[in-house]
C-alpha cells in the first residue's frame, strides 16, 4: 500500500488511486496517416521496465485528476509526482 | 497443586484455579497460565500426531513457532476455531481443547501405521505415487489425501462474534514489547512523538521479563526487575498507546502494517457473547521499529521429534515464569551459551539437569556458574538417538570427532524424562523481510541479519541480531537515537553486567553411527519432512531453495517454518558445498501468523458486504412483488410474477403488454453524464463514432462509443440541452468507466478542450414508458403537453412541469415502440412513478423489469453492450457500420477500424438466428458449426442473446458468426449435449424493420 502524494490532494492511501500505465505516449495527432506499425507502436507496444519508470495515476476516488509519477517497480520507490503538462524530473 | 508446579510467580496466580477440558478429560490450570503450561503443568506433554507419520507429538516451545500442540478448541459448538496454538491461547474457565490430526485418539493411533512403513513416503511421494493409473485419482487418492491431510475443522455454523477495523496513524510505531521494544517505546514518547507499541503477549517484557539470573544485570539490579521498572514508567507516558494481545500480521510497503488485536480470545465463552472479539488495526506509521526478537532453533538429530523434548528457553520460561517444571531428569543438548541459563534455574530449584554440549569447551561466566552449581557437562557429545514412545524415557550420545562431521568412541545411555534442546538462535527478520527489506549472513553465528534499507524503519535487539544483552541495550539505545534524531537519553550510561559467549560451534545436521536412511532427523515438525527427505530432493535435482521446499513440504505448514527454514537451508548448503550466505533465504510472506477471516473481513459481512445500490422508485417494486437482479452494485426489478408466475410466464405477459398496450421501466440505474463547457460538442464528435455538430438543440442522437484499439466500450442516448450544454447516458454497469475514460482524455490528451463532466447518475430518477398508449399515458400526466410527432417528434426532447417539479421528456426508444422518457430529481421519482401507475391503469400500463426489456430489444436487434460483445467487436463487426462517420478526421478509434486484423472479412459478426423448430429456444453461450462432420469440429461462433418472442410467436437469438454477415439463409447447427439444433442465418432485426411502430 503506497503513500501517493497527490498534487492537488497531498498524501493519500493507495487505495484511493487507480495506475494508467505507462506516461508520456502522446497519441498521434493525424492517427490516419500513421501505418498499420507506427499506429500498432502507440496501441500496445509498453515498456514495462524493471527499475525507474515513468507512469500515469489518476486519483479516482478523490479529486479524479490525473497525475504523472516516477516509481522504482523493483522496490515500489516514487521517486517523484508531478502535473500532467509538467515536464517530467531528469533521472 | 500437582507435582510439575514447583514455583511460585507472579506472573501466575496460584490462588485462582481454572478448569478445562483437554481431549475429554478435565484438568485445572491457574489463572496466567496458557493451554500449554496448563497441560505441562498436569503432566501432559504428549498433546498431537505428526501430519505424515502420526508419531507422537509434544508440546515443543512457547509461542507462535509451535509447531506440533495445535488444537481445535470448542469444537461443537459455533465459536470452534482449528489450528489454535497450545503455546498461545490464554486458558479459561471451561475451555475445550482437542488434539488434532490424530483420529481415533492421540493414544491409539491408525494412521501410526504410516510410521513403520516410512520407507515408502520419501519427499515427493505424493507427487510420485498418485500419479497413475489416472483412474485412481478421483475414486481413492483424492479421498485417501483429503482425508488424512486435514488440519482441523471449519465451523459449520455462521460465526456469531463480531470482528472491527480500526484506521491509525502515528509518528513512531514499535513491534515487539521485548527489552529492546520497551527502550525505544520510552525514548519515543520521551521525546514527543505519538507512539504506539504492540506486543503479542498479554503482557510486556519478552524473555527478560523472567530473566533472574546473577550473571545478567542492569544498574546493579536483576535485569527483570530492571525491566519491570521500566515497563511501569512506561505505563505513565501519555503518548504512548500500548497494545497487548496484538499481533503483527503484515508490513506492506510505505509503512503500512496490519496488526490484530484479540480482545475476546482469552474471555469464557460466556463472557465473549455480544462484544467484538477481534481488531484489525492498520497503521500508517511515519517510523516504524520492528524489536520482534529471536525464535530458539532446534537441533536436528535422530529422532529428535518425541514428545518431552522441547526448546531449551521454553523449558526455562515453564519454570521460571509459569512455575511449571517440565521434567525432574533433564538434559539440556545444546550449542551455545544461552541454555546453561535454563540449567542453572534448574539446578537452582534442586532440580536435577545435566548438558550435552557439541562445543569442546566454553570459558563464558554462565558456563562456569552452572560448573559451580554441580551440572555434569558432556564437552563434544552429541546425541545419537533417543527413546520412550509417548514420552521421552532415555538418550543415547557419542563423542564427536575432531571435525564434527562424525562421531566416535563408545555410546553412552543417559536417562532423562525431558530434553531441553538450543541449537543457537534465528532472528525473526518476517517483518524486516516483509517490509522490502534484504538480508546478510553473518558467519560466525549462521545468521541471516536485516540490512538498513531506508530511514523510515529499523531493527533493534535480538531481530537485528544482538543475543548479548549488553549489545541490546547499548546497540538499541545508540540506534534509536540516531533514527528518531535524539540527543540524550536516560539509557546513555546504563551499566550492564553480562556473561559473554565466548566459544561457537554449529552443525546443521548431527553426525550419527547410523546410516542416514535409517535416521529420522526431523526438520520441519509440522509437515514431517527430515533431513533425509532434504538431501534426497538434492539428488533428484533440486537446486533452488523454493523448489526444495516445495518438494519436500518443508516451511510449508501453519508455522510457515519458524524452526525449520534455517536448518534446510544449512543441509541444502552442506550437501551441496555452497555457503549459505549465497543461497538466499525463502521468501516470508504475510500473514506472519494466521489471521481470522472474520478480521479481514471485519464489518463487511451480511448486507454490508458490498454497497448496494437502490433506484428512488426501489419501495414500489418490493411491494409490487418485484424480483431483482443485481445490475453491479444496482438492484434493477428483473420481472414481477403475478401470483406464482415464473420468470418465463411474466416475462411473455411483460412483453406483450409493452407492445399490445403500455408498458413501464424503471430506467434510473442508466449511468448519466451532465456534459458543459464550450467545446462539448467538439468533444462528443471525437469520442462517439457518429458525427454531433450539427445535432439541434433540443434533439437526441444514439452513440456509439469505441476503445482506441476500435472495439465497441459502451453506447447511450446522448440529449443536447443548449448550445453548450449535453446530457449523457451509458450503460448501467459502464457507467463509472465511461465518466473515468472521458476524463483521462480531457485531462491527459485534449486539456485545451472546455469542458466539464458531472456525474448526474444519482441525481435523477428515469421512468419509461413506452407502448402505442404511451402518448395517451404521458398527455394525461402533462395536459398542457402538446405530444403530436409535430411538436414532439422521435428523438427529441421538451421540459415540462409537473405540479411545480421540473421534469425533462426524451423521446427515444430502446424497444422499437413509440416510448417517452421521463426524468425528475430522485426525491420526486417514486410519485413520478406511481402517477405513471394510476393514469397508466385504464390502458392497463404494465410494469415490466430487466429481462422483458431485453427481449423487446432483441426482437428489435438492438445490441446490449457486454452482452452481444465482448470487447472483440467492432462497429463493422455488429454491422452498424451506419453510426460510423466517413468525414470525421478522427475519433477514439477509428484508425484501429482499418488496421490489418480489423478489415479482415472473417471476423465474428453479429447476425440473426432462428431456429427451424420456432418452439427450440437456443442457450445463450451456446456454440455454433456449419459443418459437424469434419473432426476436428470448428466452432464458428456463439449465441450471445436468445429468447421465445411473445410478439412474433417464436424463438429468436443473436449470434456472433465467422463471416455471417455472408451467411444469411444460410444453414448451421448447434450442438447441444444430446442433440443437434438446426437454425438459420438471419437478419438481426426480428420486429418491424420500417420503424412504423415508434411512431404509432
Ligand atoms: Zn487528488
Amino acid at each position: 500500500m503506497f503513500l501517493i502524494n497527490c498534487p492537488y490532494c497531498g498524501e493519500r492511501d493507495q487505495s484511493e488511486f487507480s495506475c494508467g500505465g505507462e506516461a508520456h505516449i502522446i497519441r498521434p495527432k493525424q492517427p490516419t496517416e500513421l501505418s498499420d506499425d507506427q499506429w500498432a507502436e502507440y496501441l500496445f507496444m509498453r515498456k514495462n521496465i524493471k527499475g525507474v519508470q515513468f507512469e500515469r495515476w489518476n486519483h479516482a476516488h478523490g479529486c479524479r485528476k490525473w497525475f504523472n509519477m516516477v516509481r522504482d517497480t523493483s522496490n515500489d520507490k516514487i521517486h517523484a509526482v508531478y502535473k500532467m503538462g509538467e515536464k517530467p524530473p531528469v533521472k | 497443586m500437582t507435582k510439575f508446579r514447583v514455583n511460585k510467580t507472579k506472573h501466575v496466580d496460584q490462588t485462582k484455579t481454572v478448569s478445562f477440558n483437554f481431549d475429554g478429560k478435565s484438568y485445572h490450570g491457574f489463572d496466567g497460565d496458557t493451554l500449554a503450561s496448563a497441560l505441562l503443568s498436569n503432566g501432559v506433554h504428549l498433546v498431537g500426531r505428526s501430519f505424515k507419520y502420526h508419531r507422537p507429538r509434544g508440546i515443543m516451545s512457547c509461542g507462535s513457532e509451535e509447531p506440533n500442540a495445535i488444537c481445535q478448541i470448542n469444537e461443537d459448538t459455533d465459536l470452534t476455531e482449528p489450528n489454535v496454538r497450545a503455546t498461545e491461547i490464554e486458558l479459561y474457565e471451561g475451555l475445550k481443547a482437542s488434539s488434532q490430526n490424530c483420529w481415533p485418539s492421540v493414544n491409539f493411533d491408525l494412521g501410526g501405521i504410516n510410521n513403520f512403513i516410512s520407507p515408502f513416503i520419501p519427499a515427493g511421494f505424493y507427487y510420485k505415487t498418485f500419479m497413475w493409473p489416472k483412474s485412481f485419482w478421483k475414486k481413492i487418492y483424492e479421498p485417501l489425501i483429503r482425508w488424512s491431510a486435514g488440519l482441523g475443522k471449519s465451523p459449520t455454523k455462521p460465526d456469531p462474534e463480531m470482528y472491527d477495523h480500526k484506521h491509525v496513524h502515528c509518528d513512531v510505531l514499535i513491534i515487539g514489547g521485548g527489552i529492546s521494544g520497551i527502550i525505544a517505546s520510552k525514548i519515543a514518547a520521551k521525546n514527543n512523538l505519538r507512539t504506539i507499541l504492540i506486543e503479542d503477549k498479554n503482557i510486556l517484557g519478552g524473555s527478560t521479563i523472567f530473566q533472574k539470573n546473577e550473571n545478567y544485570k542492569i544498574n546493579n539490579k536483576y535485569s527483570s526487575e530492571w525491566l519491570d521498572e521500566e515497563i511501569a514508567e512506561l505505563q505513565k507516558l501519555d503518548n504512548l498507546t500500548i497494545k497487548t494481545r496484538t499481533s503483527l500480521a503484515a508490513y506492506h510497503s510505505y509503512n503500512y502494517l496490519l496488526a490484530k488485536e484479540n480482545i475476546s480470545d482469552h474471555l469464557p465463552l460466556d463472557k465473549k457473547n455480544g462484544g467484538i472479539r477481534q481488531r484489525l488495526w492498520k497503521i500508517r506509521a511515519d517510523k516504524v521499529l520492528v524489536a520482534t526478537g529471536a525464535i530458539e532453533r532446534p537441533l536436528v538429530f535422530n529422532n529428535n521429534d518425541r514428545p518431552g523434548i522441547m526448546l531449551a528457553n521454553s523449558v526455562k520460561k515453564y519454570l521460571d515464569y509459569y512455575g511449571v517444571s517440565c521434567g525432574f531428569n533433564n538434559v539440556i543438548f545444546t550449542n551455545n551459551d544461552s541454555a546453561y541459563e535454563t540449567a542453572v534455574s534448574f539446578k537452582e530449584k534442586g532440580i536435577s539437569v545435566e548438558i550435552i554440549d557439541i562445543r569442546k569447551k566454553s570459558n563464558s561466566k554462565i558456563v562456569k556458574n552452572a560448573e559451580k552449581l554441580g551440572v555434569k557437562i558432556y564437552w563434544n557429545s552429541t546425541i545419537v538417538n533417543t527413546f520412550g514412545h509417548r514420552k521421552i524415557n532415555s538418550i543415547e550420545i557419542m563423542n564427536l570427532s575432531e571435525d564434527g562431521s562424525n562421531v566416535v568412541g563408545d555410546k553412552n545411555r543417559i536417562n532423562c524424562d525431558c530434553l531441553a534442546v538450543s541449537g543457537g538462535w534465528t532472528p525473526m527478520v518476517h517483518m524486516h523481510t516483509q517490509s522490502g527489506g534484504k538480508l546478510d549472513f553473518r558467519e560466525n553465528d549462521q545468521t541471516f541479519i536485516p540490512t538498513e534499507i531506508d530511514e523510515s524503519h529499523i531493527n533493534v535487539g535480538s531481530c537485528n541480531g544482538d543475543f548479548e544483552l549488553e549489545e541490546i541495550i547499548n546497540n538499541t539505545n545508540k540506534k534509536v537515537k540516531n533514527f528518531l534524531k535524539v540527543r540524550e537519553t536516560e539509557f546513555d550510561n546504563t551499566s550492564v553486567l553480562n556473561s559473554r559467549e565466548l566459544d561457537k560451534r554449529n552443525i546443521w545436521l548431527l553426525p550419527n553411527y547410523i546410516s542416514e536412511g535409517k535416521c529420522k532427523s526431523f526438520i520441519d515438525f509440522q509437515n514431517d519432512s527430515t533431513a533425509k527427505d532434504i538431501k534426497l530432493a538434492l539428488r533428484e535435482g533440486f537446486k533452488s531453495i523454493e523448489h526444495v521446499k516445495r518438494y519436500t513440504t518443508t516451511g510449508m505448514a501453519t508455522d510457515q517454518g519458524k524452526l525449520s527454514n534455517m536448518h534446510a537451508l544449512g543441509i541444502i548448503a552442506d550437501t551441496a558445498g555452497v555457503k549459505m550466505g549465497t543461497l538466499g533465504t525463502t521468501t516470508f510472506r504475510p500473514p506472519f501468523t494466521p489471521l481470522t477471516f472474520g478480521s479481514i473481513v471485519g464489518r463487511s459481512v451480511g448486507n454490508f458486504f458490498d454497497i448496494i445500490r437502490k433506484t428512488s422508485i426501489h419501495e414500489w417494486h418490493i411491494q409490487n412483488n418485484a424480483k431483482f437482479e443485481n445490475v453491479g452494485q444496482w438492484k434493477r426489478p428483473w420481472y414481477y410474477p403475478i401470483n406464482d408466475e415464473g420468470l418465463h410466464d411474466a416475462v411473455q405477459r411483460e412483453s406483450k403488454a409493452a407492445r399490445d398496450s403500455a408498458g413501464i421501466l424503471d430506467a434510473s440505474t442508466l449511468g448519466k453524464i451532465d456534459i458543459q463547457g464550450t467545446d462539448a460538442s467538439e468533444f462528443l464528435n471525437r469520442v462517439y463514432t457518429n458525427a454531433w455538430s450539427k445535432l439541434g438543440i433540443g434533439k437526441c442522437r444514439y452513440g456509439l462509443m469505441l476503445n482506441e484499439d476500435g472495439m465497441v466500450y459502451d453506447d447511450g442516448v446522448t440529449t443536447r440541452l443548449g448550445e453548450n450544454h449535453y446530457l449523457m447516458t451509458t450503460t448501467t454497469g459502464g457507467a463509472a468507466n465511461v465518466l473515468s475514460k472521458l476524463e483521462d482524455y480531457l485531462q491527459t490528451e485534449w486539456p485545451e478542450l472546455d469542458v466539464y463532466l458531472t456525474s448526474v447518475t444519482d441525481h435523477y430518477s428515469t421512468a419509461s414508458i413506452c407502448g402505442p398508449n404511451s402518448k395517451k399515458i404521458l398527455t394525461k400526466i402533462f395536459p398542457d403537453k402538446d405530444f403530436s410527432d409535430e411538436a414532439f417528434p422521435h428523438m427529441s426532447y421538451q421540459n415540462a412541469k409537473i405540479d411545480e417539479i421540473n421534469c425533462r421528456i426524451m423521446r427515444i426508444s430502446f424497444t422499437g415502440e413509440l416510448s417517452y422518457e421521463i426524468n425528475i430529481e430522485s426525491k420526486y421519482g417514486k410519485s413520478l412513478w406511481e402517477k405513471c401507475i394510476e393514469v397508466g391503469k385504464e390502458f392497463k400500463i404494465t410494469p415490466y423489469g430487466t429481462e422483458t426489456m431485453h427481449l423487446l430489444r432483441a426482437e428489435k436487434g438492438f445490441i446490449i453492450v457486454g452482452q452481444d460483445t465482448d470487447g472483440t467487436m467492432t462497429p463493422i463487426d455488429l454491422q452498424m457500420d451506419w453510426i460510423v462517420s466517413k468525414k470525421k478526421y478522427d475519433f477514439i478509434g477509428k484508425r484501429s477500424l482499418y488496421r490489418s486484423d480489423t478489415i479482415r472479412e472473417d471476423r465474428k459478426q453479429l447476425v440473426g438466428l432462428l431456429t427451424d423448430d420456432p418452439n427450440e429456444v437456443l442457450e445463450e453461450g451456446a456454440q455454433i458449426v456449419s459443418n459437424i462432420n469434419k473432426k476436428p469440429i470448428e466452432m464458428i461462433g456463439h449465441v450471445t442473446s436468445s429468447y421465445f418472442s411473445p410478439n412474433l410467436n417464436k424463438s429468436i437469438a443473436l449470434a456472433v458468426v465467422k463471416s455471417g454477415k455472408k451467411m444469411n439463409g444460410q444453414k448451421l447447427i448447434v450442438p447441444m449435449e444430446n442433440k443437434n439444433i438446426n437454425v438459420t442465418v438471419s437478419d438481426s432485426v426480428f420486429l418491424d424493420k420500417e420503424n412504423k411502430r415508434i411512431y404509432a
